[in-house]
């Protein structure tokens, strides 16, 4: 007796002090019946009345605003835009790039955090990845109408016909179209496959013949066999990686239809990588405005705990660090390189007359604000996480204003200049495609699997069959 | 609706258990048989005795096929076709060709993963004989079933029920085969 005491006593000096412990995915040490009833609670109960307040406007948005925006840009034309010469980039180009960066720190999240073995993410992942094929949904509009005669948009697809003519390869806009295509279509394939565990978990619940019905074709008769786990999770992985390569490519492509143009403030070689970090950026702070009140409102605090929405308010701030550093190289290159355009533009960026307010919401968002997260109070503080989370949306926003337009306004031939201001119809279709995103959003998290039940029940302890929780046996381990 | 009988089921409470049971099996010869569990364990691919899954070599296959094809479709396109000079480029080059290629390499990679996954579980169907049974339906939540098909050369009524019981297995029951 003694003697274990002693060696518990030793054991427990060896172990790390509690500051450094890993904290559990899930709180409240739940058994798993117990989180499974957790975490399918949301999609069975009673719709709660906020779902409704926020699912109104969205809607209203989405069926009202966004297709008479839409229909009438294409029925009339692009003019009815504010785009006109110089500026032939404007607000549908900026929402363009924003909405693929939304898209993007949700694969981040969803596949580079499984790869590298994050647990957390399994509470996280399912609302990442919905975000991700909701958002990159948007973000393809966008360039299908801004071509000006959406109903020519087979054109660049590589479709034989009567004018006997290809899409030319040579042009990374080409690119641009294949791989937001891909990006739907393997992100989709991505969130739809992991959800069929889970289709499984809500077919087995179900209490009405209907509801057993519609989930009984969405689960395609998984079972959970070991055979079907065994070449699920290959797939998985197999996903997983070809996700992982889509984060850095596609807002690398983006980022290529700017960089070979030669317009000043363009024409950089850092632009992929920019692209691919703003993103990023951009798409935690989406993710922190999602996470923190559907975590509160869905009954989810013991799942996406504080722990894990500090982790994401940490990578946070690495992306927005690395954008800083992008931003002070951006400014140099165009100092150091002594081209006088590139000067122009770049000063022009901060103290021209015309767009120096979004330059400064820039980077007082994107910079300054960001730096609070360097503190434990802030992360820990969710409202003062999520108005940051909003803050960096509108900051990057404004980033991707300045990039595109304020690039765009003073080429190179001062007789050249004009402004660019949004009209109405750019305004419509940018709130109406926030409508459908948030439409989309709200219905996933009603109707679907919108934790990963599976994957947050195989992070258990309960589910290692090397812990007691999991029923190992004391004497004998397993060959 | 015959009586022909699709196996022999038994519930365990813990992964642990599950895999313990499961290595007796094994050891015991059988082989038309399956650990049912709501989530993959740990282990158990071992126990089985399952080697590498194939569907990374679905995924090969069809990604490498689609970066070939569209290399093959870019230089048919742009440089034979129809060869456009488009600002003194080469009319087919490395360059313009790779990313296209790459994205639709992933792009076939992915849907080859997903193909191979449902191919080799042979999904989708509509109905498989466990999805009959009430207490299979726990086998999403917390429970862990193993299920001794009678198709097994060992299989036996009787005995492959004793076996599941000395193992541990609770609410040992036979699953009828409806087809």
């Amino acid at each position: 007796m003694a003697d274990s005491a002693t060696n518990l006593e030793e054991l427990k000096k060896l172990a790390p002090p509690a500051e450094l412990r890993r904290a559990p995915v899930v709180e409240g040490k739940p058994n798993l019946g117990a989180l499974t009833d957790k975490l399918s609670a949301f999609a069975e109960g009673k719709t709660p009345l906020w779902w409704w307040i926020l699912f109104v406007p969205a809607v209203i948005a989405a069926t009202v605003i966004f297709p008479t925006c839409l229909f009438y840009q294409v029925f009339t034309g692009v003019g009815v835009w504010g785009n006109n010469h110089p500026v032939m980039w404007g607000l549908d180009i900026v929402n363009f790039i924003w909405w693929v960066g939304v898209a993007h720190a949700g694969t981040l999240i969803s596949a580079l955090l499984f790869l590298t073995k994050q647990h957390w993410r399994t509470t996280i992942g399912r609302m990442a990845e919905a975000m991700t094929v909701f958002s990159v949904a948007m973000a393809g509009l966008y360039p299908a109408i801004h071509v000006g005669r959406a109903w020519f948009d087979w054109f660049m697809f590589p479709v034989p016909n009567s004018n006997g003519l290809w899409p030319q390869f040579r042009s990374p806009l080409m690119w641009d179209v294949f791989a937001v295509n891909t990006y739907l279509m393997v992100s989709s394939a991505f969130w739809f496959m992991g959800m069929i565990p889970d289709f499984a978990v809500f077919r087995d619940r179900s209490k009405t013949r209907v509801r057993k019905a519609i989930f009984s074709v969405l689960a395609m008769g998984w079972t959970g066999s070991a055979r079907q786990w065994h070449h699920y999770e290959k797939a998985y992985v197999v996903l997983c990686g070809l996700c992982t390569l889509l984060v850095f490519t596609v807002s690398s492509i983006v980022g290529l239809d700017f960089c070979t143009a030669q317009i000043a403030g363009w024409h950089a070689t850092i632009f992929p990588l920019y692209f691919v970090i703003g993103a990023v950026f951009c798409g935690f702070g989406m993710m922190l405005v999602l996470l923190i009140p559907l975590r509160k409102w869905c009954g989810l605090e013991q799942v996406i705990t504080k722990s894990h929405l500090d982790k994401v308010a940490k990578l946070t701030l690495v992306s927005g660090l690395i954008i800083a550093y992008i931003y002070l190289m951006e400014f140099f290159i165009a100092w150091y390189s002594g081209d006088p355009y590139e000067r122009w533009v770049f000063s022009h960026r901060l103290f021209g007359h015309t767009y120096m307010v979004m330059g400064w919401i820039l980077i007082i968002v994107n910079v300054g604000v960001t730096q609070l997260l360097w503190f434990k109070k802030v992360r820990a503080n969710l409202a003062a996480l999520f108005v940051i989370g909003l803050l960096i949306n509108c900051g990057m926003w404004s980033e991707r204003f300045v990039i595109v337009v304020g690039s765009l306004y003073q080429e190179f031939l001062p007789s050249n200049w004009g402004k660019y201001m949004p009209t109405i119809w750019d305004v419509g279709l940018y709130i109406g495609t926030l409508g459908a995103f948030f439409m989309l959003y709200l219905l996933f998290v009603k109707y679907l699997p919108m934790i990963a039940i599976a994957e947050v029940k195989g992070v258990m302890p309960q589910a290692d069959p090397h812990h007691p929780l999991g029923g190992a046996k004391k004497e004998a381990g397993h060959e | 609706m015959s009586d022909k009988i699709y196996g022999i089921m038994a519930e365990f409470d813990s992964p642990g258990e599950v895999l313990h049971a499961a290595e007796k099996i094994r050891d015991a010869g059988f082989r038309r048989w399956d650990v049912f569990s709501p989530f993959p364990i740990h282990g158990i691919d071992k126990v089985m005795g399952y080697r590498n899954s194939k569907v990374g070599w679905f995924a090969l296959v069809l990604g490498g096929g689609a970066f070939a094809q569209t290399f093959g479709l870019l230089w048919f396109t742009n440089a034979f076709d129809y060869p456009l000079i488009v600002g003194g480029k080469p009319m087919f080059s490395w360059p313009m060709s790779f990313v296209p290629s790459y994205i639709l390499m992933v792009m076939g990679a992915a849907i080859g993963a997903l193909i191979g996954m449902f191919a080799l579980n042979q999904l989708p169907r509509l109905h498989h004989p466990l999805l009959n049974k009430k207490r299979f339906e726990l086998v999403s939540r917390d429970k862990f079933i193993i299920v001794i098909g009678a198709e097994d050369e060992q299989f036996s009524a009787t005995g492959t029920r004793q076996l599941l019981e000395s193992l541990g297995g609770a609410r040992v029951d036979i699953v009828e085969d409806q087809d």
